[in-house]
């Protein structure tokens, strides 16, 4: 009896295990993105990481039509992948690209992009992460296309941004 | 051609595969011996065409056959011959076939050793098997077959990723398999001998040889991928706790648990269903590690190829196999009259016993963190991932209790020991460590509230595997290896504690001063090899009162695929690693350079490698006594 008790609650927790992978595997080959959108972006102050001044997201310079805010960290290794597209992203001219760096160290944060290039126009430091948990971030990499106009978030990424979705960014800015 | 050739031989071993199992079970039904020799036959034929298979694709790759598809997605007709070689398991289909060799000689060589043992134990053994090989080979050439072919035949190939191409790389992979097959062998032979109901120490005995081999090479397999890391990647440290790290070390945590209680059931014939479940743990951990890292479920660096139909197939295959053995295990075992409510709580059992709830402790520690991120993505869409925090958190404080009985356990007798062995000089030696480790710590600095009570438990195991070598009654191999893993311990805890790193932009002819030592960056040349370009970099680093030590790192730029690698160049002497490592920051003349104090690093593989010789040691000792 008690075998066979053991059997079954075994057997259930391999079934549901099972389950779950399966899920999983077919979840995963698509980035889920959260549909925040027309969401009004509040504005939030922080510390630049090169120029140690404490600056306003929301900056009044910020005259083109899109903001991306990206969410970043040195230890993580997505960012490194989406790296690339993000300096192509930077050099489309309706777009300033901005960085908040995730609970990083900044000499580690400096030195990749030293190594892997800057795109970001300001990078602004998030070292406990609260300003991240303020925006709704699920983790690091994290992606918020902002319109400057209307202060709105139009569109959120979340994990790293690839060939389609630089894509679906730029087509985006044109529209 | 050669493609063709290769394919084909897989098709064979299908054949064969099927053949062996039909025959196999016939035999054990009919409780017949005939059909052994014919079994016999078609397991060297099946090695046969699986090393005609694998030879084939080891030929396209070093011939640099394009034709290929495998061989043009990872090679490059400039590449060292070496790694071309090493190429062929650098990808995901070429490391499948690997695995299917190595299972198959296993096979072969079980077959072979085994003459002695009973027959249906030996068949019910080359089914289990043959359905796994059977599993591969479905798998490979459903899903991942090597031997695609191209047309028009391109001219030059993509080249193998550079940051592979290393030595310590090209050997990883095959030693780490050779570890998780090796567990493929436990398993079967365990269920073989659930059903043949001969799990005794006779059965033990014979297996044991198996449990050593694999984990010999699964801890071979796990170092050298840390070397690698190490060395190559840069990052200055030898793990990470990325989930691929983690998924090489659960089933190493098993097995360590499987190496002891074995010994039980092998001199007190006892534990049995413990042995069985360990087993069945092994391998299911290695196989889950393969389809966590194949199917791209888990993101790491070492994933190959992100496709979900491979993952399926692997997973229904894992879970074929382990329901298979859930099965099995619950029809044919019967409940134990000696369990380990029957040890006396001072003994070695209770000793092995102990070992193995720490074992199972760490296992589920790194488990927990490894899958915890993919069931919290399934079930609330949340992504997070599972830092080296998290595991030294859940991990260090139960490592002092752990050195504590590790420094008496191995002394202990078997059924029943006195308490007599904690006695007066044992606390006496306690104290100095505890005192002796508090002034270290307190004079270097560090504050860490676990440092002292760690380093000093860790002195007090490697005082106490120091004295177990002088005792004539424990056995020569578990005192090399329990002194090496208390020197690897130490040595882990004084490097993770006392490492120091500095991080700087420089540009030629700069000087800065870090912990009392001067690093200067003096040059930089350009050179050009086969495959590559580097920049090398000069640097001198000088202490007062010690001769000044030269560094060159370099920069490599690959031509094909063109990719910039950081080697690290390190300086490794008896006490400390010294560890430069430079990258180019673009467009500019300023370099960004990272300088690393790292003490006690060679003897973490110094005692790896003695961890491993003491296993080795064990089997060469149990043949020469059979």
């Amino acid at each position: 009896m008690k075998k066979k008790i053991n059997f079954i609650i075994i057997f259930s927790l391999i079934i549901f295990i099972f389950i779950t992978f399966i899920i999983g595997l077919n979840k995963n080959s698509t980035y889920t993105t959260a549909n925040i959108k027309n969401v009004n972006i509040e504005n939030f102050k922080s510390k630049e990481l090169f120029s140690d001044e404490i600056i306003n997201f929301i900056n009044p310079n910020f005259k083109k039509k899109i903001t991306i805010l990206n969410i970043w960290a040195s230890w993580c290794l997505p960012c490194r992948t989406e790296h690339e597209f993000l300096i192509n992203l930077s050099e489309n001219k309706e777009v300033i690209l901005v960085g908040l760096n995730y609970k990083d160290k900044t000499e580690n944060a400096k030195s990749f992009l030293n190594e892997l290039g800057n795109p970001y126009e300001k990078v602004l430091i998030d070292d406990k992460g609260l300003i991240s948990i303020e925006l709704g971030a699920f983790g690091v990499p994290e992606t918020y296309i902002i319109n400057n106009q209307e202060k709105k978030i139009i569109k959120k990424y979340v994990g790293p941004i690839d060939e389609i979705k630089s894509k679906e960014i730029e087509s985006l800015v044109k529209s | 051609m050669l493609s063709h050739l290769g394919f084909y031989s897989l098709v064979f071993s299908i054949f064969f595969s099927v053949c062996i199992i039909f025959l196999s079970s016939r035999s054990v039904y009919n409780k017949v011996s005939k059909n052994v020799n014919i079994i016999y036959s078609l397991i060297f034929l099946q090695l046969f065409f699986v090393v005609f298979s694998f030879s084939c694709l080891v030929t396209a790759f070093l011939i640099s056959d394009f034709s290929n598809i495998t061989v043009y997605n990872n090679s490059h007709t400039t590449k060292p011959i070496f790694y071309k070689f090493s190429g062929v398991w650098g990808n995901h289909e070429g490391s499948l076939l690997l695995w299917l060799l190595v299972l198959t000689f296993f096979l072969f060589l079980f077959f072979v050793n085994s003459k002695k043992q009973d027959l249906k134990y030996k068949l019910l053994t080359v089914i289990f098997q043959e359905i796994i090989i059977l599993g591969f080979l479905l798998f490979i050439i459903i899903t991942s077959n090597p031997f695609y072919y191209l047309n028009p035949i391109p001219k030059e190939g993509l080249g193998l990723n550079p940051i592979l191409q290393d030595p310590a790389l090209a050997i990883h992979p095959p030693i780490l398999y050779l570890g998780y097959v090796g567990s493929s062998l436990i398993f079967s032979s365990s269920l073989a001998a659930t059903v043949n109901k001969s799990v005794n120490s006779n059965w033990a005995k014979d297996v044991k040889i198996w449990v050593f081999a694999s984990w010999i090479f699964l801890t071979l397999g796990i170092m050298l991928g840390s070397v690698w890391a190490y060395y190559e990647l840069g990052w200055g440290g030898f793990w990470f706790w990325d989930p691929v790290e983690n998924v090489s070390l659960m089933p190493w945590f098993c097995l360590t648990a499987l190496l002891h209680t074995i010994l039980v059931l092998e001199k007190r014939n006892s534990l049995k269903n413990w042995t069985i479940i360990l087993s069945i743990a092994t391998f299911s951990l290695s196989m889950s590690g393969t389809f966590l890292v194949r199917s791209g479920i888990l993101n790491s660096i070492h994933t190959f190829a992100n496709d979900p139909s491979r993952g399926l197939f692997i997973l229904v295959f894992l879970f074929f196999l382990i329901v298979l053995a859930i099965i099995i295990f619950f029809l044919f075992t019967e409940d134990e009259k000696n369990t380990s409510k029957g040890f006396f709580l001072i003994s070695k059992e209770s000793a092995v016993l102990i070992n193995n709830w720490f074992m199972m402790y760490f296992l589920s520690v790194v488990l927990i963190g490894t899958v915890y991120p993919i069931f919290l993505e399934v079930f609330t869409d949340e992504k997070i991932s599972v830092g080296a925090p998290f595991f030294q958190k859940l991990m260090i404080p139960f490592l002092i209790p752990f050195f504590i009985f590790m420094s008496f356990g191995p002394r202990l007798k078997w059924i029943k020991d006195s308490l007599k062995k904690l006695n007066y000089y044992q606390i006496t030696i306690f104290i100095i460590t505890l005192s002796a480790s508090y002034l270290i710590v307190k004079y270097s600095g560090v504050k860490y509230l676990f440092s002292v009570l760690l380093i000093s438990t860790s002195l007090f195991l490697v005082y106490n595997s120091l004295r177990d070598i002088l005792i004539k009654s424990i056995q020569f191999p578990q005192k090399i290896s329990h002194f090496a893993f208390s020197i690897l311990i130490l040595s882990i805890l004084i490097n993770g504690i006392y490492s120091k790193e500095f991080n700087s932009n420089m540009k030629v002819g700069d000087e800065i001063v870090f912990m009392d030592k001067k690093i200067k960056f003096k040059s930089i040349n350009f050179e050009e090899e086969v495959n590559y370009k580097l920049l090398k970099g000069n640097f001198e680093v000088s202490e007062k009162g010690k001769s000044a030590m030269v560094f060159n790192p370099e920069i490599r730029i690959y031509n094909q695929p063109v990719i910039s690698t950081s080697e690290a160049d390190i300086k490794t002497n008896l006490f400390n690693d010294n560890f430069i490592v430079f990258t180019l920051i673009q467009e500019s003349e300023i370099f960004n350079v990272r300088y690393q104090h790292k003490p006690f690093m060679v003897w973490i593989w110094i005692s790896i490698v003695l961890l491993a010789f003491g296993g080795a040691f064990a089997i060469f000792k149990n043949e020469k006594k059979n």
